[in-house]
């Protein structure tokens, strides 16, 4: 499944996150990288250094954008300014598909900057998908939605977290950016079996994979992505691959970050699993 | 219960003050969370609201670090805590999570105490320095839109550039302050932990009135400070005064012999126009 419709039949290998403190690295010295992803959110703005740095890696690398704050568990309308600044974003990376999480962040207008768990019931499905049909229509590019880690459960959830996620992206008719992390931080927090997850995603719409380090503390797991990717995920991760076939990776690594050749050397360490799947 | 309910109970949870020692305050029950066997409903709330407040913090300590030299680390962390209280995001972007700070800071002077006349100075100054990092970049004036040059002709000012008239000298304080420090960035589905952080002392600053331009020349950004006059030249192309009336207002308020302030017109249009600070309206 190396390409498909959810991630505009692209074919990429190995990426990372596009992080600030690597930007003179990647700009003076050109490292070969498959392709990066970028925080929508980061280059929503109306000028300065932020798009000025866009533009110099857009011309040397293949970027895919992915967002924190489209939201489209919150009961609210999507935010038409917001969608309407990721337009102009993703006419300017001509990004080949877009991911954003399957959570829920803001209430009334007022920001959690966060990505808050999602009650896992009907109603909150159907409201997900719509806004996710919404998002895709106006902004015209392939969305993929991303399972979070999560810390709570919620007593008025009427399935689990894979049913959910299913009954979603069946409705929306969407790509899934399938974050093993995340699957299993979750697992650990809320005492469920990985693999029945990854057994249960459908392998035809995942566009992308996400793997990542997390902090483990003495009554639950963190999704801190400021470690090296641990041997539990990268089974998980051999899993996935095998399920769904050869699929664009991308290593995320966002506090505490170490130098460039670093990370990408932990990134690359996913080719292992990817040239046995082919 | 509605998505709609849930996700405002959850909010008005999440978004609490957290009490001593940062535990989530006693009385959030937060019975629609299940508890599990190692975690009460509200210790796995708490969970988000820690992560929730310290990214808040952490954003506002990243983007006022000279309101941090000024009032101290212990005075600025509740200060910006009762801020976000008050004033929640109202944007998709922590970018924008300062935009308040000053009218509200302005309403609660007796957080800064007798600092809060200099503490109002630089969060205008930070946030103008926000400003001026992203803000738009419209067409530099080119002498194709000076052709009918005259005075009703109308000038624009570059969108970031900020315009500040300040009580106290707070340029220096910021370079100082800010010294090696970028602007933050968002990172993708990570929980936010406390980070230690160095806080520079301000030491007593001086009262001296100021008039400071806060622009950005090849993608870093810069304090000017401006003449009295010079100021308010630029300050009424802001407001979109012609020329004309923007020369004559200056004229007829400064304190320069028309010989020394033709002289000095030439040179401050010459440096607006090196700079590219004027547009077109």
């Amino acid at each position: 499944m190396p390409a498909n419709r959810f991630n505009g039949f692209t074919d990429y290998g190995i990426g990372i996150g596009l992080r600030i403190p690597h930007y003179d690295h990647i700009l003076e010295r050109k490292p070969v990288v498959d392709w990066f992803e970028i925080i929508s959110e980061n280059y929503m703005v109306d000028g300065g250094r932020p798009l000025m740095i866009l533009d110099q890696i857009l011309e040397q690398y293949r970027v895919v954008q992915h967002g924190v704050s489209m939201y489209f568990g919150s009961a609210e309308k999507l935010n038409r300014d917001h969608l309407r600044r990721l337009k102009q974003v993703v006419k300017r990376t001509k990004t080949p598909w877009l991911s954003d999480h399957l959570c829920w962040g803001s209430v009334d207008g007022t920001y959690s900057h966060d990505l808050l768990p999602m009650p896992y019931t009907f109603e909150a499905a159907k409201i997900t998908a719509r806004k996710v049909r919404e998002a895709r229509d106006f902004l015209e590019v392939p969305i993929a939605v991303e399972n979070v880690s999560s810390y709570a459960e919620f007593h008025i959830s009427e399935m689990t977290e894979w049913e959910f996620l299913n009954e979603v992206v069946e409705r929306a008719d969407c790509g899934i950016l399938l974050d093993v992390n995340n699957i299993y931080v979750s697992s650990r927090n809320h005492s469920f079996n990985p693999y029945d997850y990854l057994n249960s995603v459908p392998v035809e719409r995942v566009a992308q994979i996400h793997i990542a380090g997390h902090s483990k503390f003495q009554k639950y797991i963190l999704d801190t992505h400021d470690h090296p990717v641990i041997d539990p995920v990268w089974k998980l991760y051999d899993h996935a691959i095998q399920r769904v076939g050869v699929t664009a990776t991308l290593l995320e690594w966002d506090d505490h970050i170490p130098s460039f050749d670093e990370v990408h050397r932990e990134a690359l360490k996913a080719e292992k699993y990817l040239t046995v799947a082919v | 219960m509605k998505l709609v309910e849930l996700q405002r109970k959850f909010a008005a949870d999440l978004m609490r003050p957290l009490g001593r020692g940062d535990a989530i305050s006693p009385k959030t029950k937060a019975r629609y969370i299940k508890p599990n066997t190692r975690l009460s409903a509200a210790e796995r709330l708490e969970i988000y609201s820690r992560s929730y407040w310290y990214r808040l913090i952490d954003s506002m300590y990243e983007d006022f670090p000279g309101l941090r030299a000024i009032v101290g680390p212990r005075a600025f962390d509740k200060l910006v805590r009762a801020y976000l209280a008050d004033c929640p995001s109202r944007s998709f972007t922590l970018r924008d999570l300062g935009s308040q700070l000053e009218s509200w800071l302005g309403k609660h002077k007796s957080l800064p105490g007798n600092k809060a006349v200099v503490a109002l100075d630089m969060v205008a100054l930070e946030w103008a320095h926000i400003e001026a990092w992203d803000g738009k970049e419209e067409k530099i004036l080119g002498p194709e839109d000076l052709l009918e040059l005259g005075p009703n002709l109308r000038i624009g000012l570059q969108p970031y550039v900020g315009l500040l008239d300040l009580k106290y000298p707070v340029d220096d304080l910021r370079i100082r302050a800010s010294a090696n420090q970028e602007r933050h960035e968002v990172a993708s589905n990570a929980v936010t932990k406390p980070k230690a952080r160095r806080t520079l002392a301000a030491g007593r600053l001086k009262p001296q009135q100021i008039f400071l331009a806060v622009h950005r020349m090849d993608h870093s950004i810069y304090y000017r400070r401006l003449a009295r006059d010079e100021f308010r030249i630029l300050q009424a192309l802001r407001e979109g005064k012609t020329i004309g009336r923007a020369l004559a207002k200056c004229v007829k308020d400064s304190s320069l012999s028309p010989a020394e302030l033709s002289k000095n017109l030439e040179k401050w249009f010459a440096a607006w126009a090196e700079l590219g600070w004027l547009c077109r309206v």
